[in-house]
């Protein structure tokens, strides 16, 4: 990882953008009404009559956190917010087309939106407490350990007897009375956190310490403990709680990270060697990954069971390019279509059109996350920002391609859109995280004699206010 | 609801959806280029970018017009392996280090890749080390907060010696 803050040091000063956001916050307002109005439209025929109050409850929720940026994060990204606004808008509107798709049918599923709603008004307020109480990203790097342990134990929860339950066939959720939780989703922002703060530390035993075999530099022995650790603990979860998404996800973030941290190209062919052992035995072993991945080889064969997979292929083939326009579709066909299957569902009714919209503001945010990673002037918070872009990469790339049959389908939550509440929050929380973050490494950088900011970057202390 | 209004509000929505990405696109680019200002012009954030642009102006007249007396323009290495290389003083502050991004790169073992910076604080040049393995020294004393220079002051950075010249 270079520790050079490439255009920070050259006179290249960031603009604020805040017109330049709320610009855009107001065109994502319209994004999300507008879905609302169409659904209405195209379901019933008529202008929903709850369209202002949604309307204007939407409205309240993104300016008040663009009134929050506006004082304690001024420098922040002006593009972050507005994405993820319009993404979790859209996908409130298609849970409530498929609430009146239910309804109609009389399945006895749903309706989500109005919880969804009121899991993304908890999401916004987490975003105002994050931004709001924490200042300066840096403090998180004492956590390192803290988090690390807090994120294991969020793990292991679903497992205790009584606390734990099995839906749909994975041991990821909590329940306590009616409401249910999945820790793993804040559990993966913890891990973030607790890799990032371990990284930094370690990164360069981690790096310089090794030796050269054919051509790839191994590293050594004793510093491939953390990265064998962490793909037990991801072959745990795929075992004991029979969830691939969430396995795949904390390796793959791990992996990645470590790569950053140590620009060592060796550790990527280690870990995808580990992986693919790890896959293959996976495979051999379970059979419910034998399932999966026989769906996904052929999904229309007579003796498989992937009626779910197909049903959202048909749906995404029957939109085509265009799509049949909201609330003219039958995307309730699907199972699950308001959580992991959302995206067949836009692609019915918004069509590929819609779709490639919707990939492009997911590459929008990645994207925003690995600059704010480039141009941040501390390591930690550098590692922290490319680890929560690479969370919500691996997580599109991961359920995306499984439901349009790029790789075998895995339970993954869609961020922002899905519904779901834990993934929801947690999604917003790593968005608070990235606007504080971008916001330290846009904000000019400070004068030379009292620079104690640039004094982070090379000494690494991290400073307690 | 009639068949071509549905078609209407489709395409209608599509657009909508299309036009955000866009604008986020086009934000993104004007954003690559950010307020190109000098580094004096940068500490005032506060005031509007025009008003630092003006700033930095009427400062740039002001050292063009009349450079002070004494005022030293350029590092020069006077020893060590690139023993007469000089480079100047305007694109301050300068980075010292190995790493390829050093406005003075030196070619040293002993040298760390962000080794130490020399920038300029109203008239007074200081020399600032960046947490390098090795140090920098002024005079015979190891450095650890930005120290001032005057001419000639010698700055030993690994085993090359540094110093500020007219």
């Amino acid at each position: 990882m270079s520790s050079q803050s490439a255009p920070a040091s050259r006179g290249f000063v960031h603009r604020r953008r805040r017109g330049a956001e709320l610009a855009l916050l107001l065109l994502s307002l319209a994004v999300g009404i507008g879905a609302y109005l169409a659904v209405g439209l195209g379901v019933d025929g008529t202008v929903p009559v709850d369209l202002l109050t949604y309307g204007a409850w939407l409205a309240l929720l993104v300016i008040a956190c663009h009134v929050v940026i506006r004082l304690v994060a001024p420098y922040a990204d002006p593009v972050l917010l507005p994405v993820v606004s319009s993404l979790n808008g859209l996908g409130l509107a298609v849970i409530h087309r498929i609430d009146l798709a239910n309804e109609a049918k009389g399945s006895g599923f749903g309706p989500f939106a109005g919880t969804q709603l009121t899991w993304m008004t908890l999401g916004a307020g987490l975003f105002v407490a994050v931004l709001l109480l924490l200042r300066d990203h840096r403090r998180l790097q004492s956590l390192t350990y803290t988090a690390g342990l807090a994120a294991i134990v969020l793990l292991l929860m679903p497992l205790v007897p009584g606390l734990g339950r099995t839906i749909n066939g994975s041991r990821i959720w909590i329940g306590v009375g009616p409401f249910s939780f999945q820790p793993g989703e804040v559990a993966k922002v913890l891990l973030v956190v607790a890799f990032a703060g371990y990284l930094v530390v370690h990164r360069d035993a981690l790096a310089l310490a090794g030796r050269r075999f054919l051509f790839v530099d191994l590293p050594r022995g004793r510093d491939l403990g953390p990265i064998v650790a962490m793909w037990l603990i991801s072959l745990g979860i795929l075992v004991f709680q029979r969830d691939l998404g969430s396995s795949l996800l904390f390796f793959g973030l791990f992996l990645v990270m470590l790569y950053i941290a140590t620009e060592r190209p060796g550790w990527l062919v280690v870990g995808g060697a580990l992986f693919v052992g790890g896959a293959y035995a996976g495979w051999l072993a379970l059979s419910h990954v034998q399932a999966r991945v026989a769906a996904w080889l052929d999904p229309f064969g007579s003796d498989v069971d992937a009626y779910q997979l197909v049903q959202g292929l048909y749906g995404m083939a029957w939109g085509g390019l265009v799509g049949r326009g909201l609330g003219q579709g039958r995307p309730d066909i699907t199972p699950l279509s308001w959580s992991d299957f959302i995206v067949t569902a836009i692609g019915e009714e918004l069509g590929l059109t819609g779709v490639m919209a919707v990939i492009l503001l997911y590459g929008i945010l990645v994207e925003r996350a690995l600059r704010t990673a480039l141009i941040c002037r501390d390591n930690f918070g550098k590692l922290m920002a490319a680890g929560l872009g690479v969370v919500v990469a691996l997580q599109v790339f991961v359920v995306i391609g499984g439901v349009t049959r790029l790789i075998p389908l895995t339970g993954l939550t869609t961020p922002f859109l899905s519904q779901g509440g834990s993934s929801l929050i947690a999604n917003w929380v790593i968005v608070a995280l990235l606007v504080r973050i971008s916001d330290q490494a846009r904000r000019p950088p400070p004068q030379l004699l009292s620079s104690d900011d640039d004094d982070a970057d090379a000494t690494q202390v991290v400073r307690m206010r | 609801m009639s068949e071509l209004t549905l078609v209407l509000i489709r395409f209608a929505y599509l657009a909508i959806l299309w036009i955000l990405v866009l604008s986020c696109i086009s934000v993104i680019r004007s954003d690559m280029f950010g307020a190109r200002v000098p580094r004096e012009a940068g500490r005032s954030d506060r005031r509007s970018d025009r008003r630092s642009e003006r700033r930095s102006d009427k400062r740039k007249q002001a050292k063009g017009g009349r450079p002070k007396r004494g005022a030293p323009t350029a590092v020069a290495i006077v020893e060590g392996a690139q023993a007469g290389e000089t480079v100047s003083l305007e694109q301050a502050p300068l980075l010292i280090g190995r790493g390829h991004d050093a406005a003075i790169r030196l070619d040293d073992d002993y040298v760390s890749t962000r080794h130490a910076r020399i920038g300029v604080s109203g008239d007074q040049w200081y020399v600032e080390d960046l947490g390098s393995t090795n140090g920098t020294y002024v005079g015979s004393s190891r450095i650890t907060q930005p120290t001032a220079l005057q001419l000639g002051t010698r700055v030993r950075i690994g085993k090359t010696v540094l110093e500020l010249r007219k």
